[in-house]
Parts: structure tokens; sequence; C-alpha cells
């Protein structure tokens, strides 16, 4: 008897998810439970495990194509007598994300084409794919049951000439290259983006932790850095600035009711931006915590889709890697989005035009001018950088 | 000349040739009276029973005699009646023509043509209706042809009277008046081992011969019509030797193979180019080399519309061009 696989409820927010990897080809047997496809949803990975038992017999989505809930994806020939299972995944217990699928092999391996291109591409087609220095395992097919034809082949392999081959590599892209692609693409190209930065004097904050600093991992267990200290004066500027804490609706502003505060996070995989659901009711050592937990669990790829989900405004962390002065993209869907640079010793004037060595850091601030103006967006900059300046050596943040 | 149908084309052939040269002879069953065809007609009068020879019924005879004939000096042209009757002369064609030049390391040559109206669609029942160019083509030392055409019958037909080896020369009963071409004046010829494409496309190759030439080049037509599809229909004419060259590239700029033989499926020749063309064309194949042909049902049942559900027809070959073309 045919069973129709639909793209089940992944999440409560979620609408649509892109087919990342077939785990099963047409012909192969799969057992009730056992993962048959990988769906890729806001960055996050999930494995769907097949309801029923029996051999996969069509393929109705080919890997990369965007789909809505209760589409069709697959037919399976099921073994009779067996009841399908319910495989939706409600919010409160969605299915711990699993890692994406590992990046291809090199173009020319042998055992990839043989084991992918049996199914996947006809001897024509592959034929084709070697002349073009095309690596199959990378294109996704169009032709029936998700086969690579030929025209996939000459889309991969558009605009090159036979010495790409010898001075490119072509590196396929991972669901997550793509959505980050997709999504700053979109932000960048729709929201008219501002841009402007303001330099706070940060000198006591880093007599602050550098005194507390011991005391707070040995009480907390996690290491205190500057960007909770950020993330707490971000979070409470936010309270008195909606504006910035909201989105651009296409006739009409939304206001965010809760300050959720995303955070920038570098994997191996990708950039990642789990969220700090109401930030603003944390404290600074709240918030240490909760970044590192949500840091850790993004590199190691253990993030929920809730998890990803939900931000109202983006905190970036580009002083980790030694920037000065930085312009981010906005946040798809958010009005606003400051980075902390690196901290550095400089030269300052200060009282009575003496010169003294001072602690600085720069924050950067982009704005969608469609939702914001220049001194809006000031004014609130100027609150992050005076609670960025009142931290002293001892301040209590707990 | 004007217009001639293919056995105008044939007799004209023949007449030609025994003009040209007067060591050849035609011998067969009725072939004084003009031949149950008429392929024969006005050649008693014109060459005289030494070379327009009567036979007895006795196929076997028919074709040793004329082995012996050419190993002496003689060119004959053995006429088989029907096809389906050439069995009693197997031995003879397989055993002694096909392998006397290599038998005797060259000394000894056959230089034969068998000619026999061959196929089926005639409601003339399975001792008038059968394909034997694969039992021939099986065996090296033979040359095979089939025409449906009158001008490549005329220009085949001279050229296999004029090759050295021994040629089983088939000629499709159904297309003898099927329409008339324009022969020309001159003494011309058609190579023997070149196909021609009749119909160029690029979204799949036919190969065919026969009466199914005509067959395939009304499904491309129609396909095209309505599906859009581009068709190369390409007919051998010469079995054996076949044009591997002219298929196997046509097949690399296609990427999809079709043959389409009347002969029953297993086995017939159109195997032979099947198996070559999945070999030799591997790397080009966009979908499964793929065989219209009759079922393995003798060939052929005398009811007519039986008949008609068993062999091949433009509306088969057009469902499975599209089936190919869909994969």
């Amino acid at each position: 008897m045919a069973f129709t696989l639909t793209m089940p409820e992944i999440g409560e927010t979620v609408t649509e998810g892109t087919i990342e990897h077939w785990l099963k080809q047409p012909g192969d047997k799969v057992a009730k439970y056992e993962p048959i496809v990988e769906v890729d949803t806001d960055k996050v990975t999930v494995e769907l495990p097949s309801p029923v038992s029996g051999t996969l017999k069509e393929i109705l989505v080919a890997e990369g194509e965007t789909v809505e809930i209760g589409a069709q994806l697959a037919v399976i020939d099921e073994v009779a007598g067996e009841t399908p299972a319910d495989i939706s995944l409600p919010a409160s217990d969605a299915e711990k994300a699993t890692p994406a699928a590992p990046l291809s092999s090199p173009p020319g391996s042998k055992k990839s084409r043989a084991s992918k291109g049996t199914r996947r591409a006809t001897p024509r087609v592959r034929h084709l794919a070697e002349e073009l220095g095309v690596d199959l395992s990378a294109v996704t097919g169009t032709g029936p049951g998700a086969r690579i034809v030929e025209d996939d082949v000459r889309a991969a392999a558009s605009g090159a000439d036979s010495p790409r081959a010898a001075d490119e590599e072509a590196i396929p892209l991972t669901g997550i290259r793509r959505t980050i692609a997709q999504r700053m693409s979109a932000s960048a190209f729709s929201a008219p983006t501002a841009w402007l930065a303001m330099e706070a004097d940060v000198t006591g904050l880093v007599n602050l932790r550098k005194s507390e600093r011991d005391a707070f991992r040995d009480r907390h267990g996690v290491d205190l850095t500057y960007l909770p200290f950020m993330a707490h004066s971000v979070s409470q500027s936010l309270l008195d600035h909606p504006f910035l804490n909201a989105s651009w609706g296409e006739d009409q502003i939304l206001l965010k009711k809760r300050i959720n505060l995303g955070i920038a996070v570098a994997t191996e995989r990708g950039l990642l931006v789990p969220v700090i659901p109401d930030a603003d009711k944390l404290s600074v050592s709240a918030l240490a915590k909760a970044m590192t937990e949500l840091g850790e669990r993004a590199r190691a790829n253990k993030l929920q889709l809730k998890d990803v989900q939900g931000g109202t405004f983006t905190l970036d962390n580009t002083g980790a890697f030694g920037s000065l002065i930085s312009q981010p993209i906005i946040n798809l869907g958010q009005s606003a989005i400051i980075t902390m640079e690196a901290i550095t010793k400089q030269p300052r004037v200060v009282d009575d035009d003496a010169i003294a060595v001072r602690s600085v850091v720069a924050l950067g601030l982009s704005f969608d001018h469609r939702v914001l103006d220049g001194h809006q967006a000031g004014d609130f900059l100027q609150d992050v950088k005076r609670r960025m300046e009142a931290f002293e050596q001892d301040t209590d943040f707990e | 000349m004007g217009e001639k149908n293919m056995v105008e084309a044939i007799r004209d052939a023949m007449s030609e040739e025994m003009q040209r040269d007067e060591r050849i002879i035609l011998m067969g069953e009725d072939v004084g009276a003009g031949g149950v065809f008429r392929a024969s007609e006005g050649l008693l009068d014109e060459f005289g029973p030494d070379r327009c020879l009567d036979t007895p019924i006795a196929e076997s005879c028919i074709v040793g005699s004329a082995i012996g004939a050419s190993l002496n000096g003689i060119l004959p042209i053995a006429e088989i009646q029907f096809a389906s009757f050439s069995h009693p002369a197997f031995d003879q064609i397989i055993s002694e023509a096909a392998r006397m030049h290599y038998r005797s390391n060259g000394t000894w040559s056959v230089p034969l043509v068998v000619r026999a109206p061959y196929g089926a669609g005639i409601h003339g029942g399975p001792y008038h209706s059968q394909s034997i160019e694969a039992f021939y083509a099986h065996v090296p030392g033979l040359k095979v042809i089939c025409v449906a055409t009158p001008y490549e019958a005329k220009g085949l037909l001279k050229s296999a009277i004029r090759d050295p080896n021994p040629v089983i020369f088939l000629e499709h009963k159904k297309a003898y008046r099927l329409y008339r071409e324009d022969m020309s004046d001159d003494d011309f010829t058609v190579p023997i081992g070149e196909a021609a494409v009749k119909r160029e496309g690029s979204d799949m190759t036919l190969v065919t011969y026969g009466l199914m030439t005509h067959h395939s080049l009304k499904a491309a037509e129609t396909v095209y019509a309505e599906d859009g599809l581009s068709v190369e229909v390409i007919d051998l004419r010469t079995v054996s030797p076949w044009d591997r060259k002219t298929v196997l590239g046509s097949v690399e700029k296609t990427g999809k193979a079709l043959i389409v033989y009347e002969d029953n499926l297993t086995g017939g020749f159109g195997a032979e180019v099947a198996a070559t063309i999945a070999q030799d064309a591997f790397n080009y194949l966009d979908g499964p080399v793929t065989r219209v042909a009759s079922p393995d049902v003798p060939i052929a049942p005398f009811a007519g519309p039986l008949e008609d559900f068993l062999l091949p027809n433009p509306e088969k070959i057009a469902s499975a061009i599209r089936d190919l073309a869909a994969y």
C-alpha cells in the first residue's frame, strides 16, 4: 500500500522547511522511526523519522527545495498492518537538532560518484559532470525522482570555462550557508541601512572585570567576559527606546513587546544567532550564564528551533576577532543591530585637557532608516554608552 | 526513366546488370513467368532460358546450384519465392556459401545474391510473412540487406550483384508497390554498409530498417507535431555489416536510443544494435536503450485484426518514443 510522507509540524511558528538531504533513495528499505530525510528550518537541521516501515518508492521534493507544512514529500510502499506513527514535533518537545550533512567529498572522488551517482544521474549526465568539473554530490536534481539532469549540471557549471577547474575549487553550499546568504541578501537589499558609531570609555568596566573574574568563575562556573555587560546595557536601553526593538511591516511599524536579544555566535558551520528571551529581566551574571550556555550549544550544533526564533534585537561581538569598527547587516525582521568592537588601550583627553591611557571601545549601530531616524538611533546608542561607562570596579552586577 | 515502384526498380536493376555483364543469371521458382510479384517480368524474353532459369520447388537445390555456379565463373542471383521458404537452403547458405572464402583461404569465393520478398502485413499467414535477417546477420561471411524503398532497392541490389561476397537481399513485400520514386537514368549504386539518416533530430535516435522505416518516420512526424519531440530516424539499410559509426554518433548527440524492428523481439537483429549501443555509447546515454518489435509469437497470424495487433505500427512506435522521451 502506498503511504504519502508529508512535511509534519516542526515548530509552533514554522510554516515551511527546506529538504536538506534525503537519507534514503527510491528502492531503499526504511524501518518505522528510522530517519528518512533531513529538513532545514531557520538554520537548524531536523531529522524526520519515517512513520511507517517499507520501501521508499518515490521522492516528490528534491534536495534544496522549500515546501510548506503538509506538503507531500515522498511515497513509501509500506509493510502491511502497521499504524503510521505521528512524527510531528510540537514546540515544547522539539526534536534535538542534528548536525547538518558533512561537506561533500572533493570533486573527482570515484567513491562518491559510484554511491550517489547511480540513482541520481544517468551515465550521460555523469560523463558531462566529469567533463565540466562539476561535483555531482553538490548538485540538486530537478529531474524525475530528484534525478540530476543535464540542465542541472550545466547550471552548476554556468559561466565556467575549463580553466576554471584548475584555478578554482568549488565548495558546495550547506543549508546554513544558503540560509545566511538568502537572509543577509534579503535584509541588505530591502532595508535602507544607516549606521553610526560612538566610542565608550570602559576603563571602569575593564577594572571591574579584572577584579571580579576569578570570584565569578568560582561562584558560577563560567567565564566573565565583557559581553554580558554590553547585553545588559543594550537590553535596559531598549526599554526606553521601543522603536529600536521593532520591525518594518510594509505599511506599519511593529513594536515588539518583549526584548529577546540575539547573540551572534561564530561556529564551524557558520554564523548562528541564538536568542536570550526577555533579556531585560536578567542581571549581568544571569546573562553571562545564558550566553555561555547558548554559545556552547551553538558550537556543538545542539541548538533547538526555539533557540533561534523570536529575536527582536541582535548584539554582535565583533571585538572578539579584533575588529576596530564594523558595519553589521541587520538581522532580517528586526530594525537595528549593535556591535561591540575590540577594547583597546588608547591615549585620550580627559578632564582638564590632560592625556591619559584609557580602555576604549567602539559601539556600532546599524539601523533600518524606514523605521528609525538618526537621532533616535543616536539617543539609544548614547544610553548604551552611558551604561557601559557607568560600570566601576565596585559596581554590583549580580 | 520516370517513376518506379520498388518491384519495378528491382526488375530494372536485374535487367540492367544482366545487360552489363553476361555472367549474371537469375534462377528461382517461376522467374521465367515473371515471378509471383512480377520482379522478373520480361527477363526471360530479354535474356533467354540460359540466363533466366525456372527451378524446381527445392530451395536447397536452388541455392546449392547457384553456389556451385558461382564457384565456376557465373554470377548468380538466386530468388527464393518467399523468405519463409528459405529454410531448406539454410545449410547451403551457412555451411557452404558463408564459409567458402574462409575455408579455401581465399582461393574460392561465392559472388552470390540470394534475394527474397520478406515481411508481414499482407495477410500472408506464417508461411509468407517471416523476417529472416537475424538468422543470416548472425553468420560471419554473409552480407544482409533489407530494403523498403524503390531508389535504395535498385542501388543496393546493383551493389549486391557487384559484391564478390554472398549477399542475402531481402525486399519487404508490403513495400513493393507502396509508392513510386523518380529513378535517375544513371547507373547509380547505393553503398552497402551505410545507414541513412532519414530524419534529423536532437531528442532521440531511432534505429530501424525495412518497412519499419516508413512507420518510424510517420511516428516521428506525429510526436513532433503533437509533443514537440525531435526524433532522428536512421534506416540501417544494410543489416550486416551495419553502420555502427552513424548510429553511435547519433546516440552521442541525442542521449536516447529506440530500436524498431518487425521481427520477433527476442534475438531479433535490433537486439544486437541495442547491445552495441549500451556498451559503446554508455557514457552518452540519458535513458535505457529500448526496443519496439513484434512479440515472441509466430509471425504472422492470418486473421487481419490479429496481424494488426501483433505488428509494430506508427502508433505503437509513437507511444514508445513518448515513454522514452519522458525518462
